[in-house]
């Protein structure tokens, strides 16, 4: 046990741990700070995965039509949105069940990244580091979290915005109500599902930026496997927080937390804790939270349940 | 409903239609021929020497999954897990297998049973989170997804588990022992077709599950459970009860499913090996299947018949010059136009009887 003690030791005197920790984190956050907003106004939105994804493969056309990081984040964004879009217009102007369409939209997206990844080939690679003079600096930390490429601090933008837009503007009051008590929100005159709709856009968003920010400032080149499940641990995230935004923020970097070790392991070449446990942690520690908090932790109370006027 | 079953067809058809145009127009635009890709995947899934005996190979695993999706949607559950399940499903199937090992033909029913079995307890997991717990099981099975692909990485690595000895896997890792030759699920030869006898079971468990759902006590329990939870528990039907059953059947029809592509698949899967990556979807496409069947039996063995079709010709297309992954688009396409009517024609009722009752009374 002495030698495991060493290698948790090197493990977190090491700043690359915190980097990776960070970049994981990140990507979390990108797509849990949307998915709580989506959750709250009452869709378990599970096509955030395929949004990461669009959002990646956005990235890498835009940048390779114009070789511009600016421009590949803002064709990501579009990747995500086009995805929203679908899932939006069909689960919530068609009434068709959300999480068929978000199933259906993940493999769709898959296979078609896939096609035009083969098809398109567009050439990307990482943006180049921005330090935060002072504060890059600082011991551990400082590369991890003020070091990075550029979208990275994007990161920083999107929470507090979701925050500010959930939980102090008229607009996020209506998101609420419209995932708590539909028909009373309906009855005091809230389009219930437009701002579902437009919650699933803001998902887009954000998804999409979190996939162009995976693409530019961690893996540089496209893969149809980048996105490798993360979006279902930022879903996982967002659950395990308890449908709040520090709950979720807590999420993401626990579970980040757990990602970055099992590298930082493997990089240590230690076998001792097998790889797959810490893989499979994010999900266990959201079922076992969800089975020990069942009856404390209320999910926002018409999650899931499509809106039709005088539908129960 | 009968009225207007012209609406229902125009529907279907533009919507089907669309998403063909859509599916042709991209190949187009990306430089392909759309008529050779078509083609290629009418010979790679049926035209083609010893094709359509493969389809229906793989279209019957699918069969299954969507048949253990319809008893669990019919009593209002959502199980999305059915890719865990499958492969946790093959993994006890391959464990108990390999360790009972008795005379072969028996052997094949050992693994087919455990497979279920296994496949149950994985989706039990969420049923009894569910009914003890009040955990959501769209969320559990979903989640017990990548649970399952982890556990059965590890058991592959470890020989006390499911890993192969190092003489029986050549140089590969993290592979099963392959299974013995008569350990394998009969194949019949038709027309110069072979055809996997996991096809005929798969249809005979359809029939039976239409019949139990739909002319047994049973059946119309879970109906009356998944349609109004409350009038259900008036009568006596006891969610916890009837709802953790309809889980388990799901899960263990994923589980038999993994289990005939095991003793059945032969190299459309993955050669009689448990591998990880064994699933390889099918789990996903069969609650496709059952997603766009709307809990009829007869329309899944239609979508299992197409998806598994597509699946199939796909590897005839990249002979085309056309990347192969079309076909997954082609699918996704072909999913979501048919989620499309259904979904157009409740809204349209909803608007014609609150029109009507306006007017009315």
């Amino acid at each position: 046990m002495g030698d495991f003690a060493s290698v948790v030791w090197d493990i977190f005197t090491s700043e690359a741990t915190y980097t990776i920790g960070a970049l994981f984190a990140a990507l979390l956050l990108f797509g849990a700070a949307g998915e709580l907003v989506a959750e709250r106004a009452g869709t378990i939105n599970i096509s955030v995965e395929g949004m990461l994804l669009a959002g990646a493969f956005g990235g890498a056309v835009g940048f390779d039509l114009t070789d511009s990081v600016a421009v590949g984040v803002l064709f990501g964004i579009g990747g995500g949105m086009a995805v929203a879009s679908v899932q939006a217009e069909m689960s919530h102007r068609l009434a068709a069940d959300q999480f068929v369409v978000g199933l259906t939209l993940n493999i769709l997206v898959l296979g078609l990244v896939g096609f035009l990844d083969h098809e398109l080939a567009p050439v990307a690679h990482k943006a180049a580091a921005w330090r935060v003079p002072l504060f890059a600096d600082l011991p551990l930390v400082g590369e991890a979290l003020f070091g990075q490429p550029w979208p990275f601090y994007l990161v920083y933008l999107c929470v507090p915005v979701t925050w500010w837009l959930l939980f102090r503007t008229r607009w996020g009051l209506e998101v609420r109500s419209s995932g708590e008590d539909p028909r009373s929100a309906d009855l005091s005159g809230i389009d219930v599902n437009k701002r579902r709709r437009q919650s699933i856009y803001l998902t887009g968003l954000m998804s999409g930026l979190g996939g162009a920010f995976l693409l530019f400032a961690q893996v540089g080149v496209f893969d149809d496997g980048m996105v490798g499940g993360r979006g279902f641990i930022a879903i996982a995230a967002v659950i395990f927080g308890g449908w709040t935004l520090k709950g979720t923020i807590a999420g993401s970097v626990l579970f980040a937390s757990a990602l970055s070790f099992r590298l930082s392991l493997q990089a240590q070449g230690y076998e001792g804790i097998n790889s797959e446990l810490l893989q499979a942690l994010p999900f266990l520690l959201t079922i076992a939270g969800m089975a020990i908090f069942a009856k404390r932790v209320r999910p926002p109370a018409a999650l899931a349940r499509p809106f039709i006027r005088g539908l129960k | 409903m009968k009225a207007r079953a012209g609406e229902w067809i125009a529907l279907y058809t533009i919507s089907v239609l669309v998403a063909l145009v859509l599916s042709g127009v991209l190949v187009e635009v990306s430089g392909g021929d759309w008529w050779p890709v078509l083609e290629a995947l009418v010979d790679g899934s049926v035209r083609g020497p010893q094709r359509w005996g493969q389809t229906l190979g793989i279209a019957a695993p699918m069969l299954l999954v969507g048949l253990g999706t319809i008893v669990s949607s019919r009593a209002g559950l959502v199980n999305i897990g059915q890719e865990g399940q499958l492969l946790f499903g093959t993994a006890v199937a391959v464990y108990f297998g390999f360790r009972i090992g008795g005379p072969g033909p028996l052997n094949v029913l050992v693994l087919l049973a455990f497979g279920a079995l296994g496949g149950a307890v994985w989706a039990g997991i969420a049923g009894v989170l569910r009914t003890h717990r009040g955990v959501p099981e769209v969320l559990t099975t979903l989640l017990m997804v990548t649970v399952a692909g982890q556990v059965v990485a590890y058991g592959l690595k470890k020989q006390s588990l499911l890993l192969a000895p190092a003489a029986s896997r050549g140089n590969r890792n993290q592979v099963s022992e392959q299974l013995a030759a008569d350990n394998r699920l009969p194949v019949l030869r038709v027309f110069g077709n072979e055809i996997p006898s996991a096809t005929f079971l798969a249809v005979i468990l359809a029939i039976l599950v239409a019949f139990a759902m739909g002319r047994t006590v049973w059946g119309v329990r879970l109906h009356m459970l998944g349609r109004n939870p409350r009038i259900a528990r008036r009568v006596g039907v006891s969610e916890q009860k009837y709802g953790l059953a309809a889980l388990l059947v799901g899960g263990a029809f994923a589980g038999l499913a993994g289990a005939v592509m095991l003793t059945g698949g032969g190299f459309q899967f993955s050669n009689y090996r448990l591998v990880p990556g064994f699933s390889a979807g099918i789990g996903w496409t069969g609650l496709l299947v059952a997603l766009v069947a709307r809990e009829k039996v007869l329309a899944a063995v239609g979508a299992a018949f197409v998806f598994a079709a597509l699946r199939n010709g796909s590897g005839f297309v990249n002979s085309t010059g056309v990347e192969s992954r079309i076909t997954e688009v082609v699918q996704g396409f072909l999913v979501l136009a048919l989620l499309i009517p259904p979904a157009v024609m409740f809204l349209r009722d909803r608007r014609r009887s609150r029109a009507a009752s306006a007017a009315g009374v």
